[in-house]
């Protein structure tokens, strides 16, 4: 081919994803801050302005803000000694562990929610600690989400860093606390910084753990929107919201670019795990203690699936074949899990193969800086729906898909669509490193052996791409069975997904309800669990590292 | 055995080591000393355990028996950061986030030495390596040979009672590996630091090293001052590894041993390349199979009268051609016989 049709077939090929997303993306969000601009079709900016001005605002941003900043820093102070555990050391059960920790970053949202308030309700195994409904509790959960990112993240570059260098320090006099402040910390740096970026990010934007925890006393950005559009239909209140989280999303993601530099390392040196020792013991002990807070409010969870009115058994998980007590839904729950494992089908098809040819497209290195400034800008548009809240999401198809020009209100393509926006960058982030690792040399390589370039691809990339491509769908279908966010706007009473029915029936009073709200929870739980499971099993190491 | 004469101030000794990986004796029963300011040679072949020899030494494996002494002491429950040694890897390890003057003064600032003292003493070692001005670079700037000579530098700055060096110069090109390992001995020398060395290159450990042990299989088969190393290899298979081109036994060396010495009784003899020499009054007779000139001399393959095929050298610039019968005689600096096994 010449280099004018390799170009061309190229713009073609990044044509298709830039109008999906510039269609189920872009064009609702844009709708959404329109909406807030212009309420009735005047513009009316002092009205957005208004809404900042609300002193109940100022609240949700402020707890917005110092719930993650807490969070975050909590992550990465429980994430460190799990990430040397499970990355510099070898022993049996690792392998398992590691699928462990990454359970709950793609748990439910709402799972999550449910699972904490089991925990801190005054029944529950912490009831004496008073934590039901606090901040504390709100905090707890938010760190239980996402110590996996910052042990993923950071154990990447822990792994990749070359033991000689810490023994070099150690062969020169350095005690091994001098060794950890002067070489290891300084070189984990970069995936700290990446890490708690990600995790301040996603603490900031949490949705389902704060509306099931946090009643009404505590609300953040995310779930002000959410009120604001359900209870109380003050549409440009929500929309004044939305542009103002855009905008705080949308420095902290620049911030976070600026900062981190180095991404993180795929190849390693060498393995430089080893058996614990004696001296290995305080980290163990802490890592351990780290373990028992992941696996607490899950093993909660589970008990009180099978507590029943009189003893244990399996009457709540019977019980999902009804509406539930007093019809809470207005169809059996199982109808939900079913929804659910459908819709998540195609979105992960749709997220996957929009993300295949994203990745495959940024991998490539452009020779020329024009080339490369558009491919930088063409990466940043797909990791755009990473920052923009899927509340801000579900929002905005709301109130730009249902009237044409694109009315897709009745659409059963709705939920899976908004579902692959928020899997794609996930997607794209687990695909694109494994590829970029590729060396280019070995596509020329090839080339200069008479392959073309589809023969290139599947001699070259394809054994490479397979199995982070397995991974990612498995990852984007976990994703999408948790969705709660935009799904929370999108999906009818009539037809919920399994998220939506779980947090119908934690709203409404009965013990039946909340019996069966856990064992959904359950049910889901397990479900994206052996997703994961299985994704570990592939051992892409790019998978929930960021 | 060593342990038994060890005394204080005589420096490193190793009593009977030896380190298992999964089972495996990487080191098996490995016993030598260093005296204070000898620097010793360790030299075998990749895979032979001489790495993993001196990562016993410098404390970073943890042996399955025997013992590391120093100076009479016991280091078998020292961490790695109180055996007072230093270790240079072969790719120096520098430290990418610290300038070149950071990573030298970085031992000293571990022990909180005065800053300008610290100063000082960075610029007299970056002087000592031949990099005075190079304080400010960072390591990513340096070429290979600068990079291992500020890991040199580095190593000597906390003064160790014993310098661990893995392959130092293995990494570098021909040439300034050739270089650099003379101006290691002249900085070991100066500095009087005692110094083990592994490394899989006769060359550079003839160039450094007072004395050498040869290491096969994770076992020492032989020790000795460098020149008593190469001048009797211990059997057939050291004498290949120090060089020497081929080893004769059997009824073609006892032929040789008649020739030479008669009176000797070794029955294997080492032969370097330029062992036999083309020489009109020579006892030997050959036919030339093959001749290729090189810039000192006419390097010849040959098939020797009852010795078989050889490698003979002939004066640069004589016409020797395939096919032609020759004389040679033996130059003996360039033969070394071998212990029967």
């Amino acid at each position: 081919m010449t280099t004018v049709r390799v170009r061309f077939a190229t713009l073609l090929l990044a044509a298709v994803p830039v109008a999906v997303v510039g269609v189920f993306f872009v064009y609702p969000v844009v709708g959404l801050v329109a909406r807030g601009f212009w309420p009735d079709g005047a513009f009316a900016p002092t009205e957005v302005l208004d809404v900042l001005g609300r002193s109940r605002v100022h609240r949700v941003l402020w707890f917005t803000l110092w719930s993650a900043g807490l969070a975050t820093l909590l992550a990465v102070v429980l994430g460190l000694p799990l990430a040397f555990v499970l990355h510099r050391l070898r022993f049996p059960g690792r392998g398992f562990l590691r699928a462990l920790v990454l359970v709950p970053f793609v748990l439910p949202t709402v799972v999550v929610g449910v699972a904490f308030r089991q925990l801190t309700a005054p029944r529950g195994i912490l009831g004496g600690l008073h934590l039901d409904g606090s901040a504390a509790a709100i905090v707890a959960a938010l760190v239980f989400f996402n110590v996996s990112v910052v042990v993923r993240t950071v154990g990447a570059f822990w792994e990749a860093l070359d033991p000689r260098a810490e023994q070099a320090a150690a062969a020169l006099g350095a005690s091994p606390r001098q060794v950890f402040g002067t070489v290891t910390l300084p070189a984990l740096v970069p995936g700290i910084v990446s890490a708690a970026s990600v995790v301040f990010l996603f603490c900031a934007t949490a949705f389902g753990v704060v509306l099931t925890m946090g009643g009404l006393r505590y609300a953040n950005i995310e779930t002000e929107i959410y009120l604001l559009t359900t209870q109380e239909l003050d549409l440009s209140g929500a929309a004044a919201l939305s542009i103002l989280q855009l905008v705080v999303i949308t420095v902290l993601l620049v911030v976070a670019s600026r900062v981190r530099r180095d991404p993180a390392p795929l190849q390693r040196a060498q393995s430089a795990a080893r058996p614990p020792r004696l001296r290995d013991l305080p980290v163990l002990v802490a890592a351990g203690l780290v373990v028992a807070f992941l696996l607490l409010p899950m093993a909660s969870m589970v008990l009180a699936s099978l507590q029943q009115p009189v003893g244990w058994g399996l009457a709540n998980y019977r019980a999902l074949a009804t509406p539930g007590d007093d019809n809470a839904l207005l169809v059996p729950a199982l109808v939900g899990l079913r929804n659910s494992l459908a819709i998540a089908v195609v979105a992960t098809a749709l997220s996957l193969g929009l993300g295949a040819v994203v990745a495959g497209l940024v991998s490539r290195r452009p020779r020329t800086a024009t080339g490369r400034r558009v491919a930088g800008l063409f990466d940043g548009l797909f990791m755009l729906p990473l920052g923009v809240s899927a509340v801000t999401l579900g929002f905005g198809f709301l109130i730009t898909l249902d009237h044409p020009p694109i009315d897709l209100r009745t659409s059963p393509l709705l939920i899976p669509v908004a579902q692959a926006m928020v899997a794609l960058p996930l997607v794209v982030r687990i695909v694109a490193p494994v590829l970029r690792s590729v060396d280019p040399r070995q596509r020329e390589a090839a080339a200069s052996l008479g392959a073309g370039p589809l023969r290139v691809l599947l001699a070259v990339d394809l054994p490479v791409a397979w199995r982070p491509l397995l991974a990612a769908a498995g990852f984007a279908f976990a994703v999408s069975l948790g969705e709660f966010g935009a799904t929370s706007f999108l999906a009818r009473s009539d037809n919920p997904t399994l998220p939506v029915v779980i947090y119908r029936l934690i709203s409404h009073p009965g013990a039946l309800n909340l019996g069966m709200a856990m064992a959904a929870s359950c049910l889901l739980a397990a479900t994206t669990a052996a997703a994961i499971l299985l994704v570990e099993r592939l051992r892409i190491d790019s998978v929930g590292t960021f | 055995m060593a342990d038994e004469v060890h005394r204080p101030g005589d420096g490193l000794a190793v009593c009977g080591l030896t380190v298992r990986f999964d089972g495996t004796a990487a080191v098996d029963d490995v016993s030598l000393t260093v005296p204070t300011g000898e620097v010793l040679a360790v030299l075998g072949p990749s895979g032979c355990g001489k790495s993993t020899l001196l990562r016993a030494v410098a404390g970073l494996e943890v042996p399955a028996s025997g013992r590391v002494l120093y100076d009479g002491q016991d280091l078998s429950r020292v961490p790695t950061h109180r055996r007072g040694f230093a270790l240079m890897f072969q790719d120096g390890q520098l430290f990418a986030h610290q300038t070149v003057a950071r990573n030298v003064g970085y031992a000293l600032r571990l022990r909180h030495v005065p800053r300008g003292q610290t100063d000082r003493r960075v610029d007299q070692l970056l002087e000592l390596v031949g990099l005075a001005g190079y304080a400010d670079r960072k390591p990513g700037t340096l070429s290979g040979g600068e990079r291992q000579r500020v890991a040199l530098a580095r190593a000597l700055a906390v003064e160790p009672r014993l310098l661990l060096l893995d392959e130092p110069l293995s990494a570098l090109d021909r040439g300034l590996r050739e270089r650099l390992a003379a101006e290691l001995r002249g900085i070991l020398e100066r500095a009087g630091t005692s110094a083990v060395m592994v490394t899989h290159d006769q060359e550079e450990a003839f160039a450094v090293a007072d004395r050498m042990a040869v290491m096969r299989d994770g076992r020492i088969v032989q020790t000795g001052t460098v020149s008593e190393v190469w001048e009797h290899p211990h059997d057939a298979w050291t004498a290949r590894f120090l060089g020497y081109a081929t080893v004769l036994s059997g009824e073609a060396a006892l032929r040789l041993r008649a020739l030479l010495d008669p009176g000797a009784g070794w029955t294997e003899v080492a032969l370097r390349r330029s062992a036999l020499r083309v020489e009109a009054q020579g006892p030997l007779q050959a036919l030339v199979v093959e001749a290729r000139q090189t810039p000192e001399l006419v390097r010849l393959e040959l098939e020797v009268e009852g010795l078989g095929r050889l490698a003979g050298v002939a004066e640069p610039g004589s016409d020797v051609v395939v096919g032609e019968r020759l004389r040679l005689r033996v130059d003996p600096e360039r033969i070394a016989p071998v212990p029967s096994a």
